[in-house]
């Protein structure tokens, strides 16, 4: 035995083997994964790596199932569930979400649930704590507790939810170290047992995505900056352009109550300068969808059509995870929220739906009086009143954890104060409370789980009055003919103007009201307005004599194109359809355009710019991916935008609401002499051919640039990707062939875009195509994991193969899954 | 020779058990116990360990990877980074359990009592 050369080996390789068992930090917030785990074959990433032709098939033992159960896997791996019971369908589901998606759906709702930091760190500068506290004090948890004391109040909601659950654990019951997901690997923690209360936080997050945005604090540094005539120039509540989703000249209801704005607002609120520095962070504004529906009158079956295409951000693993499901009560085919039962969008064998976001404001903030600053009591309806406190512990990993004290006043939690501003670095002693409709109680599973089974416009509606949350655009079609559009939720009646600024918050006046009569939400049906479509892509809902106030901010462009399209149209087909999904024609630039090329001075150009002059003039106003035009048009129209209007808006030291595209090019096709053509910071006074012209020599060298980069055509320049939840660029797909972009109704931008397409032809046997950016599989080492994606980008569909039980034996059946 | 060969078999086999059981470190426990009970050199019983694992991890990365059609390791080796090459990550692999399978065998043959061979 030799001691010495013993134990220096000894210690050499324990040090060794101790070095390999952890992370390693490599700055800017960046861990190495532990690399002994990670690159052993037995433990780490080697066992993700999923054999190409795997076998699915096999037998599955969850307890408590009613009977048993068969999933038939077709060959993109889409699920074909045929359960025994509703509740049993629900616990195949939890557990085929958990198989195939569960690293996605733990890490969205730690991310609902403001748990970011406990997996990814304080982050740099500290954005995961600040995105941490952003939802704890919005309420996120309370809004989930709120919606899960709703779903079990209600026994089929709560026994779906059981069931789903109790899936999702029987999967993570069983995995071994090396099953773990690939990013539970790479980041170096576990996951923990799920519950029905991820389930609210998935739907909360949905909430949180979709009626999460506002610009009060940027409208109210606005009202408090620029003239109220100037007000109106920039922010107009109605465009004019507007096609809104229920058709101009529609009569409403008497409404059965009449909000009315507080005696004083115009002193206390409308005209009352305060700027505000507090940031909030910045949720995905541009979530937006298109969906419509076409009655028999006008496809050449005689049978509906029903389109739907949801715009999120296209992430890996995808949002969507396709599957059918069969149960004595309902046979459904669509797509489903890993994180959630049931199918979301989809149809059944008699009816089909498909939704996009209504885009109303339901979230308003109030300025709040604290007595000290112990912030214990605000001054409410001339007296002092008592906040509720509440102490967040926010887990932090690698660091202490953090404490924040949350007040809660009558309006809503406080949002920003003294001790959070934010995303800002401006200190502020200012305190803002909070009201946001998706912290009301409410079970918009019942609804979903209703949907699974409806048979006519009626089960529709009345699924439909448990949706209060983010309110949406629910387009329904059945084979009886039946094609309608209704905008549901529970909506604030607001008076004029109500929450587009920060509110008082001194007495109750101020306070959101009621809501509006469920009777009284906007809907149509295709025939009744003798148009044979309905349709929605996120525009004003109604016209200016809807009797309530909806804020403003709707995107107006791909609402003009499929109206104008689906009116011209006749003998329509599934195909006729895809093309429409896929279009990537540009309204804003057929606007736009002609007052471009009738302002710009010609004489100013060189051959150079004359060239792009020409190719942006002869362009066919297609976002084509190999097109130069939208190029030159997007860039010369912004450098336009900018120069008009960063004079005004750089003087103010605050951050302010921009006006909308559409604004400012229907004021300019109105009036060439808008006065904020002119550059207030310069003593002669500019013209829009000045403006123009200015603004074309300006983009010259970068698209000369551009030229030599190879990035001067459409899809090349916009570069669209479907981008890994963690943004890790290796997990992505990247510089995607694909044109459109934000106000076409192919509105792929770079990492947002249609994140399922669905057409479904409800003749005798129903007839589907759908597509999404993604793949069945969450796993990066599976052949699912991205193989839908060239097909999406290229506007393929796949067709969606509703399983009949005689066909147990098909070709199409790859796989088969056994549940006892 | 036939030590040798012994050893870098047992080694291979008992650490593929010990990680079908154990954490990843649970191979070094196999390579350090085969040197205490298989007399060799010091530098053999390195050599036995190291070879085992570079064949062991190096070819369980092989037999996984080529029917994954280097989906993964694609994926990964860009990521670590290693320029996106398979055979490199492979290599790293290999060698990362031969180092560690390495020193445990040589600490195990220092146990042994000198020269008894």
């Amino acid at each position: 035995m030799r001691i010495v050369p013993f134990l220096i080996s000894l210690f050499l390789t324990t040090g060794l083997i101790f070095c390999l068992n952890r992370q390693w930090d490599l700055g800017d917030n960046k861990k190495t994964p532990v690399l002994g785990s990670f690159l052993s074959p037995q433990h780490g990433f080697w066992q993700n790596a999923e054999p190409v032709g795997s076998d699915f098939n096999g037998t599955v033992h969850l307890p408590g199932l009613e009977g048993k159960g068969e999933v038939y896997f077709d060959e993109y791996l889409v699920p074909h569930v045929y359960a025994k019971s509703e509740a049993d369908a629900c616990y195949i589901q939890g557990y085929l979400h958990a198989k195939f998606r569960l690293w996605q759906m733990e890490f969205q709702t730690f991310a609902a649930a403001g748990r970011l930091s406990e997996v990814l760190g304080a982050g740099k500068d500290e954005v995961y704590i600040k995105y941490d506290r952003s939802m704890r004090r919005l309420g996120m948890v309370e809004a989930a507790k709120a919606e899960l004391a709703e779903i079990e109040k209600d026994s089929v909601s709560k026994r779906d939810c059981d069931a789903y659950t109790a899936g999702v654990n029987a999967w993570i019951g069983q995995l071994k170290e090396g099953d773990l997901p690939l990013e539970y690997k790479l980041l170096n923690y576990k996951p923990e047992p799920w519950n029905n209360l991820k389930i609210a936080l998935f739907i909360k997050d949905m909430a949180y995505e979709l009626a999460g945005g506002d610009n009060d604090f940027e409208m109210t540094n606005a009202k408090s900056y620029f003239s109220r005539e100037d007000m109106a120039k920039l922010y107009p509540s109605i465009q004019d352009s507007l096609d809104p989703i229920i058709p101009k000249g529609t009569k409403f209801l008497t409404p059965s109550f009449l909000p009315k704005a507080p005696a004083g607002a115009d002193s206390l609120y409308f005209n009352n300068p305060v700027t505000i520095t507090d940031r909030e962070m910045g949720s995905e504004k541009s979530n937006g969808s298109n969906n419509w529906a076409v009655s028999g009158t006008k496809t050449i079956s005689h049978a509906p059509i029903l389109c739907n295409d949801p715009h999120l951000n296209t992430t890996m693993p995808s949002i969507w995870y396709q599957m059918q499901i069969h149960t004595p009560g309902y046979n459904v085919y669509g797509v489903s929220f890993p994180g959630a039962p049931f199918v979301i969008i989809g149809f059944n064998d008699d009816c089909a739906w498909g939704i996009t976001n209504a885009g109303r404001d339901v979230r308003d903030y109030y300025s709040i009086r604290f007595k000290d600053e112990t912030r214990r009591e605000y001054w409410f309806n001339k007296e002092w009143k008592t906040a509720e406190m509440r102490v967040d512990t926010i887990l932090i990993r690698g660091q202490q954890p953090f404490y924040d004290t949350v007040m809660t006043t009558v309006f809503g939690p406080v949002m920003f104060d003294e001790s959070f501003t934010g995303f800002s670095d401006v200190a502020s002693s200012r305190s803002y409370a909070v009201r946001w409709k998706a912290a009301d109680p409410s079970n918009e599973m019942a609804t979903f789980s209703r949907f699974q089974s409806i048979r006519s416009y009626d089960d529709y509606k009345q699924a439909l009055l448990t949706f209060k949350c983010p309110g949406q655009n629910f387009v329904f079609a059945d084979k009886s003919g039946v094609v309608a559009m209704r905008q549901e939720g529970e909506f604030p009646a607001k008076w004029k103007g109500q929450g587009l600024y920060v509110m008082p918050g001194e007495d109750s006046s101020y306070l959101w009201q009621r809501s509006i009569p469920r009777e009284e939400n906007p809907y149509m049906f295709a025939d009744s307005a003798n148009r044979g479509f309905v349709s929605s892509a996120n525009q004003e809902p109604v016209d200016s004599t809807y009797p309530y106030y909806l804020g403003s901010d709707f995107p107006i462009y791909r609402g003009l194109i499929i109206n104008r399209l689906l009116n011209n149209m006749n003998s329509i087909t599934p195909a006729d359809m895809m093309k429409m999904q896929t279009n990537t024609y540009d309204v804003f630039a057929e606007m736009a355009r002609p007052l471009l090329l009738k302002y710009i001075d010609r004489g100013q150009l060189n051959d150079k710019a004359t060239g792009y002059l020409n190719t942006v003039r002869q362009w066919n106003l297609y976002n084509n991916p190999l097109e130069e035009g939208p190029v030159i048009f997007n860039y010369w129209w912004n450098q336009l935008y900018k120069n008009i209007l960063d004079d005004e808006f750089s003087k103010a030291s605050v951050s302010m609401t921009r006006p909308q595209e559409s604004t400012v090019v229907e004021a300019l096709i109105k009036d060439s002499a808008w006065s904020f053509v002119d550059n207030v910071n310069t003593p002669q006074k500019e013209g829009l051919t000045q403006e123009v012209t200015d603004a074309f020599l300006k983009i010259i060298p970068q698209l000369r640039q551009d030229e030599q980069n190879d990035r001067i055509t459409w899809a090349k320049n916009k570069d669209t990707w479907v981008r890994h939840l963690l943004r890790i660029p290796q997990l992505s797909r990247e510089h995607l062939p694909i044109g459109g972009g934000a106000r076409c109704i192919n509105a792929a931008k770079q990492f947002h875009g249609p994140s399922w397409r669905m057409i479904v032809h409800l003749t005798n046997k129903t007839e589907a195509y759908g597509v999404y950016p993604g793949g069945q599989s969450g796993n990066p080492g599976s052949p699912y994991y991205d193989n839908f994606v060239d097909y999406w980008a290229t506007g393929r569909y796949y067709p969606l193969w509703v399983m009949g039980p005689e066909e147990v034996k098909d070709q199409r059946v790859k796989w088969v899954m056994h549940f006892e | 020779m036939a030590k040798l060969i012994v050893s870098i078999l047992l080694t291979a086999l008992l650490s593929f058990v010990c990680g079908l059981f154990l954490p990843w470190w649970g191979f070094a426990l196999a390579a350090f116990v085969v040197a205490l009970l298989i007399p060799q050199r010091p530098l053999f019983a390195f050599f036995s360990g190291f070879i085992a694992l570079l064949l062991l991890w190096g070819g369980l990365a092989v037999a996984i990877d080529l029917p994954n059609q280097s989906i993964l390791s694609a994926k990964v080796a860009a990521i670590l980074p290693l320029g996106g090459s398979t055979y490199l990550l492979i290599f790293v692999t290999g060698f990362v359990g031969a180092l560690v399978g390495g020193g445990a065998a040589i600490t195990g043959s220092f146990l042994r009592p000198v020269r008894s061979e």
